[in-house]
């Protein structure tokens, strides 16, 4: 499903970074597009149409949040955050902002890779499949979540994470299994992801996030979809 | 049957002294604390105490010099009104004819009559004339039974010649007894000796004085109660500012940086009001300097975080490259590539650890606590390092309690703390077994690390968590630890409200023992394990050969 030459869009206000990242996303055959100025981000976005941005939360002059936000407003393109930051509040901003994954600095070459690859790999099923979680319906080869006859919108992301609860009705997740098999991480990450995810999945799943009925918490342990 | 019945009243009647004693002790502890904590009371209570005692000694001198005055004057004026008395009958007596009973008898009778019509200044009285010789009074008594009440001692006193007096209590004309002054005189004449004897009864001066003596007492009371009520005023005036400060001083003390006391007029309590609101403003001025130093530090912690890690990605992956492609290069070069490598990846390390040093000495650490099971924690941590184990021949050795173990904790810290451990354990053991173990109890949970290596003494063991200290600083350098992975432990666990302690003996190998309260903000009173491990007889090389399932 990956096109032959996928476009990423770097958003990078360092060229120097910026360069070495376009030299390891074109050895990975990946077609690398920039942009330094985060006041010109948005509109390199739309001339660029990349299938994954890349976006340095620290940029002068602009707020990477706010980028981040306004990408995900026209679009559900997979955002991977690159963050000096990890323990702190500005990945958590980052992630609800719309960001699917971060990356801190600095970073191996094979850990980006990795993580774009995960992003961009998403669940395709070429035969039929339907799944259920109470009035919500997944149409997995379609890609489309319906509640009653309403179409939500997620992102590859938050669709991956509803298909992997919503397969197995009665298994507990742990946020772990979660990373491994929705992120691809393969060790230990950072279990703030799946709970931010969560929360965003939920705001656009549920009826009332308050009161989850689709994605239910199991305290101490961590998720499992809602009777069908 | 009566035996049983009387222990049993018995019991009871214990019990119920016992509880009374209890009520009265529990009482009188309370009076105790409120007595030693109300300043106010205390003051009352002395003022009160201290005055009582002044009072009853000014009015029991005041009320007995009153008294004697009073009995003095009344006996003074009875006395000379008894001489007088005395004087007329013996010209009386004198001018009678002697001989003949009948006129000697008249004439004493008149004048004792006259006597009895005289008033004076000695107020009411009555009177009687005896003669010694013969039994009966020579004339009428004032009333009867005045005669026999006379007091023996003093008409034998009389009968010797001379006029005295004596207090007694005698009857009145009503009947009554009452306390009196008697006065006695010989009235000598040829005829015999008589006696004349006055009587004052004394009830009008007792009246009286006990009239001043309920006034004393009453007036007394109330001296004393309005003492203690002035001292009580007085001391409120005192103590109520002195309250407030303690109370605002509570409040800063709880971090009301704000709070000031009120500053009325320019007495000693304003000026305590003064000093204390100076001494506020300063700690505030103090307090949020070191707030804007520690946002400033945060800041900069952070500033430089990005700073530097920036040109490092660049610097790294490049570096990355450049190794991965090191088979076309010279050998010099390819070497070089290699060495770019390795160091850049302990810069690395170097650069994570101070930058998270850094963060906790600015205070800018915060835990993100959630309920966390312990076991599947402590797994993962190992099965990470497992392959560095491998490398150095050294074997991991899992023991998980037959429970689970929840506790809630940031699951990234307790990570980090025990990827340290796990590792330090490994590079110091020296490629024997290491064992690590889980514990729980009901509010705390503990994992050790332990290796055979060749140990630590008491100092090192004290010193191993200090920054940049190396236990052999001639052998540890191809370690490869930062220096800094335990001081940032210790700080891990210090946020937790946990301990991280370590234990060694030489030879034998350290043991690390990180124990974390299960619910946050509970104080921790002990550890599930113990620190310094159990004297095992198995020698830790027969342990190889054991299975060990839990450990990869």
């Amino acid at each position: 499903m990956i096109a032959a030459r996928s476009r990423v869009l770097v958003v990078d206000d360092d060229p120097s970074l910026a360069e070495m990242l376009g030299i390891v996303l074109r050895a990975e055959g990946l077609e690398p597009a920039f942009v330094a100025n985060g006041a010109r981000a948005v509109s390199a976005f739309r001339e660029v149409r990349p299938d994954l941005v890349l976006l340095d939360l620290m940029l002068p002059g602009a707020d990477g949040m706010q980028i981040c936000r306004e990408i995900r407003q026209e679009s559900l393109v997979p955002i991977i955050m690159l963050t000096a930051k990890a323990d702190t509040v500005d990945v958590v901003k980052g992630l609800e902002a719309g960001a699917d994954d971060y990356v801190v600095k600095p970073f191996k070459p094979i850990e980006l890779v990795a993580r774009i690859r995960a992003q961009m790999r998403r669940t395709d099923t070429d035969h039929p499949e339907t799944l259920a979680i109470g009035e919500v319906t997944i149409d997995v080869a379609g890609h489309q979540v319906r509640r009653d006859t309403t179409a939500i919108l997620l992102t590859p992301l938050e669709f991956d994470l509803l298909v992997a609860l919503a397969r197995k009705p009665r298994q507990v997740f742990t946020r772990e299994h979660l990373l491994e098999q929705v992120w691809g991480y393969r060790h230990a990450a950072d279990t703030r992801l799946v709970n931010v995810h969560v929360q965003r999945l939920r705001s656009k799943v549920e009826i009332d996030p308050e009161h989850p009925e689709i994605v239910l918490t199991v305290r101490g342990v961590g998720y499992k979809a809602g009777p069908p | 049957m009566t035996t049983s019945l009387l222990s049993t009243w018995r019991t009871r009647l214990e019990g119920v002294v016992r509880e009374m004693r209890l009520r009265a002790r529990i009482a009188g502890r309370a009076t105790w604390r409120h007595y030693r904590r109300s300043l106010q009371l205390r003051v009352a209570l002395i003022t009160m105490a201290v005055a009582g005692a002044v009072v009853v000694i000014i009015s029991v001198i005041l009320f007995n010099q009153i008294r004697t005055q009073q009995l003095e004057a009344k006996k003074d004026a009875a006395i000379s009104q008894a001489q007088v008395g005395v004087q007329y009958a013996r010209n009386q007596v004198v001018a009678v004819p002697s001989g003949d009973p009948r006129s000697i008898r008249e004439t004493l009778q008149r004048t004792v009559d006259e006597l009895r019509t005289r008033g004076g200044s000695a107020g009411q009285f009555a009177i009687v004339m005896i003669n010694r010789d013969t039994p009966t009074p020579l004339t009428q008594p004032s009333f009867a039974g005045l005669t026999p009440a006379l007091p023996a001692d003093l008409i034998s006193t009389v009968g010797e010649g001379t006029q005295t007096y004596k207090y007694a209590v005698m009857p009145t004309e009503g009947g009554a007894a009452v306390p009196s002054l008697v006065v006695g005189a010989p009235v000598p004449s040829q005829a015999g000796s008589y006696e004349l004897y006055y009587v004052f009864p004394l009830d009008q001066e007792q009246r009286s004085l006990e009239d001043i003596r309920s006034t004393v007492v009453v007036s007394g009371l109330a001296l004393v109660v309005l003492v203690a009520g002035i001292g009580t005023l007085v001391t409120r005036l005192v103590v109520s500012p002195v309250r407030l400060a303690a109370q605002t001083a509570e409040q800063l003390a709880s971090g009301q940086l704000e709070r000031r006391l009120p500053i009325r007029g320019e007495d000693d309590l304003a000026r305590l009001a003064g000093s204390f609101n100076r001494m506020a403003a300063s700690l505030q001025r103090q307090i949020t300097q070191l707030e804007d130093l520690s946002r400033l530090q945060q800041r900069f912690t952070s500033d430089v975080s990005h700073e530097l890690r920036t040109p490092l990605t660049t610097v790294r992956m490049a570096a990355d490259i450049l190794h991965s492609a090191r088979a076309d290069f010279a050998p010099d070069v390819a070497r070089s590539a290699e060495l770019l490598q390795t160091e850049l990846g302990r810069f690395e390390g170097l650069l994570t650890d101070l930058l998270e040093i850094s963060r906790y000495d600015a205070g800018a650490a915060s835990l993100a606590a959630e309920p966390t099971e312990l076991g599947p924690l402590v797994r993962r941590v190992l099965a990470a390092a497992d392959p560095l184990a491998q490398q150095r021949e050294a074997t991991l050795h899992l023991t998980l309690p037959g429970d689970p173990v929840i506790a809630e904790i940031d699951p990234r810290r307790v990570e980090r703390i025990l990827r340290n451990l796990t590792l330090n354990a490994i590079h110091h053991g020296d490629g024997g077994l290491i064992d690590v173990t889980l514990g729980g109890s009901r509010t705390a949970a503990a994992i050790t690390v332990r290796d055979y290596g060749p140990g630590l003494n008491n100092e090192e063991a004290s010193r191993v968590f200090d920054r940049f200290w190396r236990a052999d600083p001639a052998r540890s350098r191809h370690g490869g630890g930062t220096g800094l992975g335990l001081s940032i432990s210790r700080e891990d666990a210090r946020l937790h409200g946990g301990w991280l302690q370590a234990w060694g003996r030489p030879g034998e190998g350290a043991q690390f023992r990180l124990t974390l309260p299960l619910v946050q903000g509970v104080e921790l009173e002990g550890s599930p394990l113990p620190l310094e491990p159990r004297a095992e007889t198995i020698d830790p090389y027969d342990l190889l050969a054991r299975p060990t399932g839990a450990n990869s």
